[in-house]
Formats: structure tokens, sequence, C-alpha cells
């Protein structure tokens, strides 16, 4: 019965991949093609441009969207989340299908476009509100509400540049958050600032989607997009694969579509010319099952799982320290574990040559979810060799099931663990007795 | 703010495939105080360090004028008309000229500067661009005032010919602007454009009476040379500075056309060329 905001029919994006990968011409190469094709024609060799490969990163994609609702779109990487809003907020333009949009659109793509380091805070609000389409004299009267929200307070008339990263995205996120309007296009915002400034990020949210705004919401966070959003679009490799207003089912479609992709990679190995190190160069780092076999996708979260890395050890260095760190599907760490957090005379020998530093992955842990493992192996406070978020090499474990044999627990949990912690029931002391 | 308002009002956008911008005069009407906020933003940074900022534009200009007057004037001994000081004909050429080549190199680097604005907001990307030719037209009033200083130095009071001057700033805003147009358009579709533009800075000094007076130039050569736009420009800035020199009704006119011709077609082309940028950048 409401009306229409958004409508989107058979939409889709193309991009032209050529021989080169580049995404520019270069003018050298225009000259000298064209040249060397002119030359060949002469002589008679005609020949054609090298094959240029078509790649929709949208195709066929087609759905409504009321006025009031709150939409969120998931998908792994890739599959044409971004494209999708960069075509509604206008930023690139179809090649096929059309969309309409009934209203002022607000995108908010990334946090802080156009924040320059050398301006003032005062200065880069204004800047940036008018970069994400207020006028001049909407920001003036949001101005106090906005300085309020991002709590910088005196940091006020201090250049940016002098600011902490997380001063500077609240002060960031609150220019956009007060941005009002009719049509509010946003992706992955949520991912930045501390869990209390995301939970106040998140408020904010669900006030302007309250507020009988309509706002499409991309997040790999499918907390958020189970709280806030009243419908779910699940893209797969450029194609709708699902949509429906009931979003926990959509999120479920997209766990059960992750656990079969490829990307989940369950091994690494050295690349000929990468990583070698005096003292350790990883050679291989992967999941393995009790027989040593690689795992092959998903496991259980009761399954016995090892994680193995082998490497070839040059020198013996007593501060050698071989590990990983393992981080969530949003990108948080949850810890590190390492060859040598238990008493000294327990840590593992290793010996000059090939070496597998084996340990259990731990077992009724994990949530269901996919989790990255990234190497992490230093000499202790003197030298990184791979160091997690830098240079690491990571793999991919996807948990699947398992999670616990009681007929109360059927499925994932809120949370991103999910141990098994037993209970007993004992009488107040000093209490009635039995 | 949060009122409903009747669905009716809203304005509806189709977004297809090589959809030209509806409105596109009222669309860059609407984003005019952003245009005047990257303007501003580019001048703040840019002066930011108030003296190296003034010393720079004024510093620069200084320079060329003394070895120019030196190569042209003292060397090759060239004809200053009506036997005004040297150093006045130069630098009354160098200013719209350094105007125009500032724009030129970073016109040509405004989109790949702004390439983060590009990619995740929507606005007319000509105000990118277009912005540029602000600021340098705020370097042009700060060397300015090097050219009032000259003039009161050599004892010249301005004629009543300087009124005539916002004519030739304007014709000189239109000539950067179509140059900025083309150039930022070019260099994010080639990206190694812009290593040929210096080489275009440099050739346009000399092929742009701005050592010299166009009275230089042999008269059959003279057509050719006006087809430079920067020539009308230049030699009218002269002439309405400096109340003499030599400004032909024909040479004024052929660049002008030139000039008109290269910022409307710089405009088609960067229409023509917008809608990709944000793919390529």
């Amino acid at each position: 019965m409401s009306a229409l905001a958004i409508s989107v029919e058979n939409l889709g994006k193309r991009y032209r991949i050529g021989a080169s990968r580049e995404r520019y011409l270069a003018l050298r190469d225009v000259i000298s093609s064209g040249a060397s094709r002119a030359l060949k024609r002469l002589s008679g060799h005609a020949k054609d441009r090298p094959e240029e490969r078509d790649f929709w990163a949208l195709r066929d994609v087609s759905f409504e969207v009321k006025q009031g609702e709150c939409v969120g779109i998931i998908g792994r990487n890739g599959a044409g989340k971004s494209t999708l809003l960069k075509i509604l907020s206008r930023i690139t333009e179809p090649s096929e299908g059309e969309a309409r949009l009934r209203g002022r659109v607000g995108s908010l793509l990334e946090v802080g476009t156009g924040f320059h380091p050398e301006l003032t805070g005062r200065e880069n609000v204004y800047l940036n509100g008018a970069i994400l389409g207020m006028s001049r004299r909407e920001i003036a009267t949001k101005f106090d509400e906005i300085v309020a929200f991002a709590e910088i307070g005196k940091f006020l008339d201090t250049q940016v540049k002098h600011y902490s990263s997380g001063m500077y995205t609240r002060l960031a996120f609150a220019v956009a958050a007060h941005l009002e309007p009719e049509i509010l296009v946003v992706d992955e915002v949520l991912a930045v600032g501390d869990a209390a400034f995301q939970k106040k990020c998140l408020g904010k949210m669900g006030e302007v989607a309250k507020g009988g705004r309509t706002v499409i919401f991309v997040s790999h966070n499918m907390g958020a997009v189970e709280n806030l959003c009243g419908h779910a679009i699940l893209l797969a490799e450029g194609r709708l694969l699902s949509e429906s207003s009931e979003v926990r089912r959509t999120i479920e479609k997209y766990f059960q579509a992750a656990s079969g992709s490829d990307d989940v990679a369950t091994e690494w190995k050295r690349a000929s010319d990468g990583m070698v190190h005096p003292a350790f160069t990883p050679e291989r780092f992967r999941l393995c099952d009790p027989s040593g076999a690689t795992v092959a996708g998903a496991v259980r979260n009761d399954d016995a799982v090892f994680v193995c890395v082998e490497g070839t050890v040059g020198m013996l260095d007593p501060a050698l320290k071989v590990g990983y760190s393992l981080y969530s599907e949003n990108g948080d760490l949850l810890f590190w574990t390492l060859s040598t957090d238990t008493p000294e005379s327990n840590w593992p020998r290793p010996e000059i040559g090939r070496c597998d530093f084996v340990s259990a992955f731990p077992r009724n842990l994990l949530n269901e979810g996919n989790y990255r493992l990234e190497l992490n192996v230093s000499l202790h406070y003197r030298e990184w060799v791979c160091e997690p978020g830098k240079n690491a090499p990571a793999i991919t474990v996807a948990v699947r099931g398992g999670l616990s044999e009681s007929p109360y627990w059927t499925s994932a949990r809120p949370g991103c663990l999910a141990p098994m912690i037993a209970w007993s029931v004992s009488r107040p002391l000093g209490g009635p007795p039995a | 703010m949060s009122s409903a308002v009747p669905p009716a009002a809203f304005a509806e956008v189709v977004i297809r495939p090589r959809q030209p911008v509806g409105h596109y005069w009222r669309e860059l009407w609407r984003y005019r105080e952003l245009f005047l906020f990257l303007a501003w933003r580019d001048v703040k940074i840019r002066y930011k360090q108030t003296t190296i900022g003034v010393a720079w534009a004024v510093l620069r200009p200084l320079l060329v004028m003394v070895v120019f007057t030196i190569v042209f004037g003292r060397l090759g001994k060239m004809p200053s008309p009506g036997g005004l000081p040297y150093p006045l004909l130069v630098m009354a050429g160098m200013l719209p000229w350094q105007f125009f080549a500032t724009v030129m190199g970073e016109g040509s680097n405004s989109l790949l500067l702004n390439a983060n604005l590009v990619t995740k907001m929507y606005f007319p990307r000509i105000i990118v661009p277009a912005s540029v030719v602000v600021v340098s037209l705020v370097d042009l009033m700060v060397s300015g005032m090097l050219m009032v200083g000259l003039l009161g130095w050599y004892r010249q009071a301005p004629s009543i010919q300087a009124l005539a001057l916002p004519l030739f700033l304007l014709l000189g805003l239109a000539a950067s602007l179509g140059a900025s147009f083309w150039l930022s358009a070019l260099t994010v579709k080639y990206r190694d454009f812009r290593y040929v533009i210096p080489f275009v800075v440099q050739f346009g000094l000399y092929a742009t009476p701005v050592g010299f007076s166009t009275a230089s130039i042999p008269e059959r050569w003279r057509p050719v040379f006006a087809l430079n736009p920067m020539v009308g420009v230049v030699e009218g800035f002269r002439w309405s500075v400096l109340g003499t020199g030599v400004l032909d009704g024909w040479v004024l006119s052929a660049s002008t056309a030139t000039t008109l011709l290269l910022l409307m077609t710089g405009f088609r082309y960067f229409r023509s060329t917008e809608r990709q940028f944000a793919d390529t950048i």
C-alpha cells in the first residue's frame, strides 16, 4: 500500500577487462599499438586486438523497496554489493536495466570522504557536509548537534591531522549521521570506531529508519542487519540470490552459500620467491585432520582439527615464536596463540631443517561463521617474520554445525563465540536441608 | 525535518545506461556550495603557510621577469612598443600566462587528486576542474600586487584602458576553463597524459607573447600566431594595464574565437566522458 521509494529492473553493470588488466589506458600504449597495427596491416598481417573479456559485476538484478523500509544487502566480497550501491548513488552508470529513485538520495560509501588533514575539525564539518550534499545553512543549524555527537569538544579548532583515528571517525560519522535525505545509502560504515561508538551509530541508524526514511544498508555484520533491517537482499556473483522480508532466513542462506565457496582457503603455500627468512621460512600453513590430510571445506565445531605450520628453520634462535592470530569475519581480532605461551620448559624445540609446528584448533569455542587465521611468526621483540595485518599469509576456516548436542540448542547463537560450559546445581550454603 | 513529505513531492530520478544528467544546469546550481567549498579548501591549503604561499605566487613571476628582460630585452634587443620599460612589458604578459599555466598543470591533475570524491560521491564532476581556476585566480590577485608595485616604480599612471581589464580577465577565464576541462578528462582516460603537460606549458610560453610583444612577429605569421587562445588574452591584458601596445583587431578576434572553441569543445568532451570517470580513475 505504501509508495515505492526505489524500483530496480534488470540492472546490470559490465566491466571490460582488457588483456593488460589495467583499468585505464596509457597514451603511449594507444599510440604504439595503433602504430603496430597500422604496420601489420601494411605488411598484410592484420590481427585482431588482444581479447577483451567482459565481466559482469552485476546482472539481472530487480527488486523494489517501499518508502520507509530498511533494506540490508548482504553477500560475499565481490558479490556486487558495492557496485549496486554505486549505481544507486549515481557514482557510476549501469550497463543495462534501470533504477528509479523517488526522493533525494544521500550516500555514505565511506566515512570521512573529502576530509582534509590540514583543515580543522570545524572546517572539515562544513566541507564534508557540502560533499554529502548539505547546504551551508543546514550544516550551521545542526552544527552543535554534530559536535556533541562526535564528542570532540575542545579539539574542534585543531587540525584533523592531529586527531586520533577514533576522533577522526567519530567526527566523520557525526556529519554523515545528520544528513537527512529521503533515501539513505550506507556501505559498511559501522565497521569503524570502538564498541561504544558503534552502538551509538547503530542507534542513530535505527532512528533514521524509524523516522520514515528509506535506508539501504550494506554490511558484513549480520547482527546489525538482523537488528536494523526489515528486508534483506542476498547477492552472489552479481546476481540476486534471495530477497525476503524474513531477514533471518536470508542470512542463513548467506551462510549456506558461503560454506561451499572457494574463498574458504584452508591452505597456503609459499610462492617460490616470497618470505624467506634466515631464522624461519614458512613453507605451508594449513588446517589438517588427525591423519594429516588438509581439511577441505567447513569444519564442525566439535571436529578434531589441527593448525599446521610447516617451515624451514635456517638457524636456531631461542626468540623464535610461531603461532597465528584469529580474526572474526568482521575483522575483529579474537586472539593470538604462540608456541611460547606455555612455561619455557614446555616450548617446542625445533631443529635445523624442515619442521612442523602443530597445534590443536580449539573445539567448542567458536560460533558458526568464517574465521581468518593469519600466520604470526617473529623473533621475540626483535623482528617480525610474518606480521598479522601486514604481510602474514592467511587461511580461512568455516565453522558449521556441531555446536552442541543439546536438544535446546539447534542453531547458531548470537555472539562470535559459542563455548560449551558445564553447569551444575547446588543448594545455597546454609539453606534448608533437602 | 522528519515530518513526512507527501510522496508526490519527491522528484523521481531515473538511472539508465547512457542517460544524460537531467537538468544539468539546475544540478550545477544545486551544487554551487560544493564548488565554493572545494575552491576555498584549495586556496586555504595553498596559503596555509602564508609566507610560503605568497612568496611562491610573487617570486615565480618576478624571477621570470628578470630572466626574460635580460634575454629578450638586453640580449635579443626586442623592441618594446611605445618605448615602455621592458620589465613592465614582460610582467604584464607573465601574469595572465602564469595564470593559464597553473590551471593547465593543476587542472590536469585535479580529478586524480580528488579520486576519492569521484569514486565515493555523486556530484557534477565539472566542479573539480572548475574550482582549480578559482585557486589560480587568487594566485593572480596576489601576483597582481607585483604589477601594481612595478607600475608605481616606473611612475606609470593607469590609463582609461584599464577599464577593459575585466573583459580580458573573463577571456582568460574562458581559455583556462576550456583547458582545464580538456586536460582533466584526458588525464583520467590516458594516465600518462600528464607527462605531456609540462612540455605544452614550456612550448606555450614561447608561442605566447610573454617575453616579447606581438609586434615582433612578422606580419604574415600573425594569423597563425593568433590561433593560440592566450595571445588575445596576453596582448589584451598588456594593452589595458600599460595603456600602449598593439591590440590588432584581427588577432584579438581570431584568438577569442579559438578560446570559445576551446571552452565549448572542452565542456562537451568532459560531459561525454564524465560518466566513466568513477570506473576508470
